[in-house]
């Protein structure tokens, strides 16, 4: 780990923490920058490298090689709308348990928090259960 | 100065394991297949049971021609094959192969969370593809990729934070630190939930729904040709990688093994992940696709309400142990 950043925030334990932080971030963005250059140059030499030869039965949109009907962007009915809605509830619920696994079994949390789960638990499986009566999690 | 060298060797690290082990597991993928399906495979292309056939396939993709269809959203369409590679990349950078900060990327405190957060950017790359096509097939393959997201996102999430309920941390490292061998049967369950899950969000047989061949074509990469297409499958093989990999960080204990953890940690981590790519592989020969309904069923009926026991054994087991 670089020395450099950490010396510069040696005034308090937060802003070394802070400077921690957004180092670890920065080499992320670096590796991003890397990765957009590498689809950048793929690109730009595939662009080189490959024939230019449009024709206008090439440019059609496929369709087992007769002539599309009608527009791509069809009316289809999305199913799943429902279940959406559920997953998003979960999924909204469930990143809150990552804060708080780390620190559900530290001294003096123990039988509470464990409490809080299974209340947390139950919530999510009665939730669940409503979804499977209601059918909303049968497909035909 | 050393920082910088440091930081950059790092990133070339990554880097190049990020472009030479998908095309392992590709090959890979090309030879257990055709022994399993009782044929040859590729034998032809660099003399020696054709090692060289993705090399000669990546010249192939490189020198085909970019077809963009009419009637596609051109810019959205062509920038679709980058937005689903490069998070696997950004995810690589975060997984520790052996003990200490030397051995991982980049040490991200809040490991769990930025791993699933940035692969879930992964799937917005089909679903731009799926949309950007003007393809019908391709949009009922975006719709079924957006699907088995809602799915399989999910029990992903718990069983991952379950693993963090029992290391009391969410930093891949310090989760490793923490892992004690009988951690395995305790979060069994949890590890098979967190594998099957990110099967399908990786799209592979047997729930390559939102890509069937026999009935959408390519789904979402129906249009996709060349260079693109070749992109898509790069992501398909670096997310195996990262998968396989972030199985063994957090249920498979990393670079724990019987022997050797101090020196050969990094032995063990590969090792571990190689053993699981090639389940992936093996998965894919054995089992039939999964019906669309079946794969929406499986998710919620069995692997959600799995993964909140698997939740509730952990605070069980880790308040009664404190």
């Amino acid at each position: 780990m670089p020395e450099a950043t950490r010396g510069a925030g040696t005034g308090t334990a937060g802003i070394t923490a802070a400077a921690d932080y957004f180092q670890s971030y920065s080499v992320v963005g670096l590796l991003a920058v890397v990765g957009v250059l590498f689809v950048a140059v793929a690109f730009g030499a595939g662009r080189l490298l490959r024939p230019v030869v449009p024709t206008p039965e090439k440019l059609l949109t496929y369709e087992c090689g007769v002539d599309p009907v009608g527009e791509g962007w069809a009316h289809t009915q999305v199913r799943y709308y429902v279940y959406a809605f559920l997953y998003v509830i979960f999924a909204v619920d469930s990143i809150f348990l990552f804060p708080w696994a780390t620190v559900f079994a530290a001294p003096g949390y123990g039988a509470t928090t464990l409490v809080e789960m299974f209340i947390f638990l139950g919530f999510l499986a009665v939730g669940l259960l409503y979804a499977y009566k209601k059918g909303v999690l049968t497909w035909t | 100065m050393n920082d910088v060298l440091d930081v950059a060797l790092r990133l070339l690290i990554v880097f190049v394991v990020f472009l030479t082990f998908p095309l392992i597991v590709g090959q890979t993928e090309h030879k257990v297949m055709a022994h399993m399906q009782g044929r040859l495979g590729p034998m032809y292309a660099g003399g020696f049971h054709g090692w060289a056939q993705l090399v000669a396939d990546g010249v192939k993709f490189a020198q085909k021609e970019d077809v963009v269809p009419a009637g596609a959203d051109r810019r959205i369409f062509q920038l679709a094959p980058a937005v689903a590679l490069l998070p696997y990349l950004l995810v690589l950078l975060a997984i520790p192969i052996g003990p200490g900060e030397g051995a991982v990327g980049e040490v991200i405190d809040a490991g769990i969370f930025f791993v699933l957060a940035v692969m879930g950017v992964g799937v917005l790359g089909s679903l731009m593809a799926g949309w950007a096509s003007a393809n019908k097939f391709s949009l009922l393959g975006g719709l079924r990729t957006a699907a088995q997201l809602l799915a399989y996102e999910l029990p992903m999430l718990l069983t991952a934070a379950s693993v963090a309920m029992a290391a009391g941390t969410v930093s891949l490292p310090g989760i490793l630190d923490a892992f004690e061998w009988w951690w395995l049967p305790w979060q069994i369950v949890g590890a098979l939930v967190f594998f099957v899950a990110g099967l399908a969000e990786l799209q592979r047989p047997p729930f390559d729904m939102p890509v069937a061949d026999s009935e959408i074509i390519f789904g979402a990469y129906t249009e996709y040709t060349g260079l693109r297409f070749a992109l898509f499958l790069l992501a398909e093989y670096a997310g195996i990688i990262v998968l396989c990999g972030l199985t063994t960080v957090l249920f498979l204990g990393g670079w724990h093994g019987p022997w050797g953890a101090d020196g050969l940690g990094w032995v063990w981590t590969l090792l571990k992940t190689a053993v699981l790519a090639f389940l992936v592989i093996w998965l894919r020969v054995t089992y039939p696709r999964l019906r669309e309904d079946q794969l929406q069923k499986l998710s919620w009926t069995l692997l959600v309400p799995l993964s909140l026991a698997q939740i509730a054994l952990t605070g069980i087991v880790k308040v009664v142990i404190q």
